[in-house]
């Protein structure tokens, strides 16, 4: 992943395109979470109006974004939370590990948390001697594969049940094979609550930091991210800048879209929100309560008015689900933390074009994602922006490794595509001589990838132009 | 604060950004909900028990004679509760006078660190609720020293108490009327059914990590 | 339907006869071009037009994106509404031109350019209110929806409505109706193997349909479902809906 080996893309491509079983797991669950979506927002009005509602509610929170975390750090330390900044992942690492140090603690039990996966934190404790411990059922069925999540959301997307049945098999001593889910669950449940009652520092992701109150909120079904923000004396928690937003009367219309969006439900099983660690005459929850805010690229992405629209993202996951390459490919094909569409326009300007600018050219750009988005992040806009600044003709790419793809031959078929679209005569040559060669054009260059599963493009013997003049249609 | 330099140059890339600068169009929230009493507890009651709350609307003065029947029915050995909050000592008031298949009543008196792993071990906990929302149907926790936060967490059923006269239409009207932003708790929940996960192939199982049975008595 | 009025309350309308149309589906531009005619609007074709310019604009090369489309703006120089038969090309010069020329000298002729773009089927059905009379014989058919067409312009219903005016042919729709046919421009060759798994899971939802005929409203697409059915001897027609409705209106 990442850092440590080269991303191959179109190698991981066909690995996943090969994979018929990964293939049927994918559509089937993408099918019940776009189902479920369409069910709990019956009304599109309604929709519509909570949509630009999000848009403009985050876009005031970014509006303000260094007054917000500044405000946001006050009020957490009035409550007693202590605030660390982290302009990188190395550095919010370095906080967990020193809090882990100076706790004792030989592990940590973690909720689900997408930015600790960015920060790739649990490789990193391994190499520290650490345990970091995923207690999401999903996290926890990949953790133990030694695989990384493949959907924002829902990280085990990719497995069906049989092959949860051979992991926990496998992975967990003295686990007989069942594939019952009940009772894969109810291993899970077993396991890990001997885990959460021994751990000394617990880890959680934020969904929104309300400025306001000093305030974090966490949304989940399972009530492990309760256990892991409660049960342990520590809890750390670790945020994206970018989650910051001014006010509680916020929280309602964020709320409904992220649950609705995510997972069709109208609400989670739990909304936990934090304002402090355990007081004087509380009889449990954490003595002590950390804050990581985490940069990370994300200020240069603010930076520029366009590639702002990035931060609206409240992590849904929904662009995922209603994506046509991400169903067919998956989210490990994407070689990175964040898959689909907003991975597609996350990972570059966080990666640098050189490393992740391929992603923007796997899009169709048919706009599923952009239609759905609860925030409305022009996703398909940022794509085509990123193919802009991956040629960057005029030399003003603000994302790192731009101009990445220039090269003569392209730039000279474009060219030359320009000139006969520009000059009737020329592009009347074209049409004709295209017409004329008709099957015998040879199959090189992108005729040859249309054709490998297509036959080739039918050129007729008289164009439309000619015909049209032929024919009496008026000329001006 | 344990970083101060990180601190700085973040803020001050973040106020180079322009975004300080950036108009953003007021978009006016969809039209809130607004039900009478009966409509708000039957919606709630509705949502909750749709995601599989057992709900169970009582009169106010047969709460407990519907908690002894769930309690024998269910055949808890132990349930946690808080002595000092007004449905603690009617609990045990009503212990006192009947306890034929009843459950021990174990109170929540001491710090966690004292009895971790005999609270891991619990059948049930009731607590008192501060409010529900009829909007997405879910009572309200603001979990306190009488009532800490894992009894709704740990035991395996978590019996929530709620008056129906606190049900507000949704979460903005209750921000909003309570004054949220004046102070907030330590803890705020808001939940709406037992634990519960579709990780594995979307298959629906309850009580993955936390209670794997929510009991709701509305009393009206 | 609503009732819409062309924007100058004359007769003239501009045809664009888009690239692909042009070079492949002649027969269809013509259709397009006598279906319009047959209302009784006067079609100019201007032989100087091309490209809306969206090839290079998906691809990083937004100069020459520009200098195409600019070419375009100026060509349909007189205020005639302008006709697209195509839901990419409409979305194109619609919802992109403007931002295509935000802060250039061609900024308010490319707004004014936009505001006359119509999809072919929606100018058909909401201008025009054409009435089609079915000569053809019973056909069971699928109808496949651009993205572009489906999402930017927002004009299926328009499409769909001018072929339940025929009474013979029995439209039957797709599962996935919405979900990308995966020609998506450069997509295709830039990312083969993607878009080959796309479209041969469009011709699977095709042949489910049990339809003889696949009919579309963007040739891109066409062009894409055709190829990759030839290819797999799939045996169902494509047809453009402008081509099917004339033939099924004057066979």
């Amino acid at each position: 992943m990442g850092n440590h080996t080269r991303f191959d893309f179109e190698h991981n491509v066909t690995g996943a395109l090969a994979d018929d079983q990964l293939r049927k797991n994918l559509r089937k669950a993408m099918d019940i979470l776009v189902d479920k979506r369409r069910t709990v927002f019956p009304d599109s009005e309604y929709l519509e109006q909570l949509r630009s509602a999000g848009n403009a509610i985050k876009r005031r929170a970014l509006k303000q974004l260094p007054r917000l975390l500044e405000q946001l750090e006050v009020n957490c330390t009035k409550n007693g939370i202590q605030v660390h900044w982290a302009e990188d992942t190395a550095e919010a690492n370095r906080i967990v590990l020193d809090i882990m140090r100076r706790h004792e603690a030989p592990a940590i039990v973690k909720g689900k948390s997408m930015v600790s996966e960015e920060m790739h934190l649990n490789r990193f404790l391994d190499e520290q001697g650490l345990e970091a411990v995923e207690t999401d059922l999903g996290e926890f069925i990949i953790q133990l594969n030694h695989e990384t999540p493949s959907h924002i959301i829902v990280p085990a997307i990719h497995k069906n049940k049989d092959e949860v049945a051979a992991i926990f098999h496998d992975k967990i001593p003295d686990t007989p094979y069942t594939e019952d889910v009940e009772e894969l669950t109810a291993i899970a449940r077993r396991v890990l609550r001997k885990r959460f009652a021994a751990a000394k520092v617990g880890l959680s992701g934020v969904n929104f930091a309300i400025a306001e109150t000093g305030t974090l909120l966490l949304v989940e079904n399972e009530g492990n991210g309760r256990m892991c923000t409660t049960v342990p004396e520590v809890h750390v928690a670790v945020m994206g800048l970018e989650k910051v937003i001014e006010k509680l009367s916020d929280v309602p219309p964020l709320l409904r879209l992220l649950t609705g969006s995510a997972t069709g439900q109208v609400i989670t099983t739990y909304v936990n929100m934090i304002s402090s660690p355990r007081k004087s005459g509380e009889k449990d929850g954490p003595k002590e309560v950390h804050l990581v805010i985490l940069d990370n690229g994300r200020s240069r992405m603010l930076a520029d008015p366009e590639f702002r629209q990035t931060l609206l993202c409240i992590r849904c996951g929904t662009c995922l689900n209603h994506c046509p390459v991400y169903v067919r490919i998956g989210g490990h094909a994407y070689g990175h933390v964040y898959p689909g569409p907003i991975g597609k326009i996350l990972t570059p300007q966080m990666e640098g074009l050189e490393r992740a600018g391929v992603l923007a050219t796997a899009s169709s750009l048919c706009g599923a994602c952009g239609e759905v988005c609860p925030v409305r992040i022009p996703i398909p806009d940022l794509i085509r922006r990123l193919r802009n600044e991956s040629y960057d003709q005029d030399g003003s790419a603000v994302v790192e490794g731009g101009g990445y793809k220039k090269n003569l031959a392209e730039t000279l078929v474009w060219k030359g595509w320009e000139l006969a679209n520009r000059s009737p005569l020329l592009n009347g040559i074209g049409t004709r001589l295209a017409g004329k060669l008709g099957k015998r054009i040879p199959r090189v260059g992108p005729l040859k990838k249309w054709t490998r599963v297509r036959t080739s493009p039918k050129v007729a013997r008289c164009s439309l132009h000619e015909r049209a003049r032929n024919e009496g249609v008026n000329n001006e | 604060m344990s970083n101060h330099t990180a601190r700085e140059r973040i803020l001050a890339r973040l106020h180079a950004s322009g975004t300080e600068q950036t108009e953003v169009p007021d978009a006016p929230l969809p039209p809130p909900l607004s039900l009478d009493r009966d409509a708000k507890i039957e919606r709630l009651a509705e949502l909750m028990a749709a995601i599989r709350t057992e709900v169970h609307i009582v009169d106010t003065d047969a709460w407990l004679d519907k908690l002894k029947e769930l309690a024998r029915e269910k055949g808890w050995k132990r349930l946690l509760y808080g002595p000092e909050v007004p449905i603690g000592s009617a609990i045990e008031t009503a212990w006192a006078s009947d306890t034929e298949g009843l459950p021990e009543l174990v109170a929540y008196t001491g710090p966690v660190e004292t009895f971790k792993e005999d609270l891991f071990q619990m059948d049930a906990g009731i607590t008192s609720v501060r409010a529900g929302v009829a909007e997405t149907g879910v009572v309200v926790l603001w979990p306190t020293p009488h009532e800490p936060r894992l009894m709704s967490l740990v035991p395996t059923v978590h019996v929530a108490v709620l008056d129906a006269d606190t049900i507000y239409n949704s979460l903005a009207e209750m921000i909003a009327v309570e004054r949220w932003a004046d102070g907030m708790p330590t803890n705020a929940l808001l939940i709406s059914g037992p634990s519960k996960t579709a990780d594995i192939e979307f298959t629906l199982v309850f009580g993955v990590h936390g209670p794997k049975e929510l009991v709701l008595l509305i009393r009206k | 339907m609503e009732k819409r009025v062309s924007p100058d309350q004359s007769d003239q309308i501009y045809f664009f006869g888009t690239c692909l149309m042009d070079a492949a589906y002649p027969d269809a531009g013509m259709a397009a071009i006598r279906l319009l005619e047959a209302q009784g609007v006067e079609v100019t074709f201007p032989q100087d037009q091309s490209c809306c310019g969206q090839p290079a604009y998906n691809s990083g090369f937004i100069r020459e994106a520009r200098a195409v489309a600019r070419k375009q703006i100026r060509v349909f120089a007189k205020p005639y509404p302008i006709i697209v038969p195509s839901g990419s090309c409409a979305g194109m010069m619609k919802h992109h031109y403007p931002d295509l020329f935000a802060g250039t000298p061609d900024e308010a002729d490319a707004h004014r350019f936009s505001e006359r773009v119509y999809e072919w089927s929606e100018y058909l059905a909401t201008v025009l209110e054409v009435k089609l009379e079915d000569r053809g014989d019973p056909l069971t058919i699928t109808w496949h929806s651009s993205c572009h067409a489906l999402r930017e312009m927002d004009v299926i219903r328009y499409s769909k409505a001018l072929i339940r005016q025929l009474k013979n042919v029995t439209l039957v729709e797709l599962e996935r109706e919405t979900e990308c046919c995966g020609f998506g421009g450069t997509f295709a060759v830039k990312q083969p193997a993607i878009s080959a798994a796309m479209v041969k899971d469009k011709v699977a939802d095709i042949t489910r349909t049990g339809a003889s005929t696949v009919v579309a409203g963007d040739c891109g697409c066409l062009m894409n479902i055709t190829g990759a059915m030839q290819h797999a001897g799939v045996a169902i027609a494509g047809k453009h809906l402008a081509e099917f409705l004339w033939e099924r209106t004057n066979g």
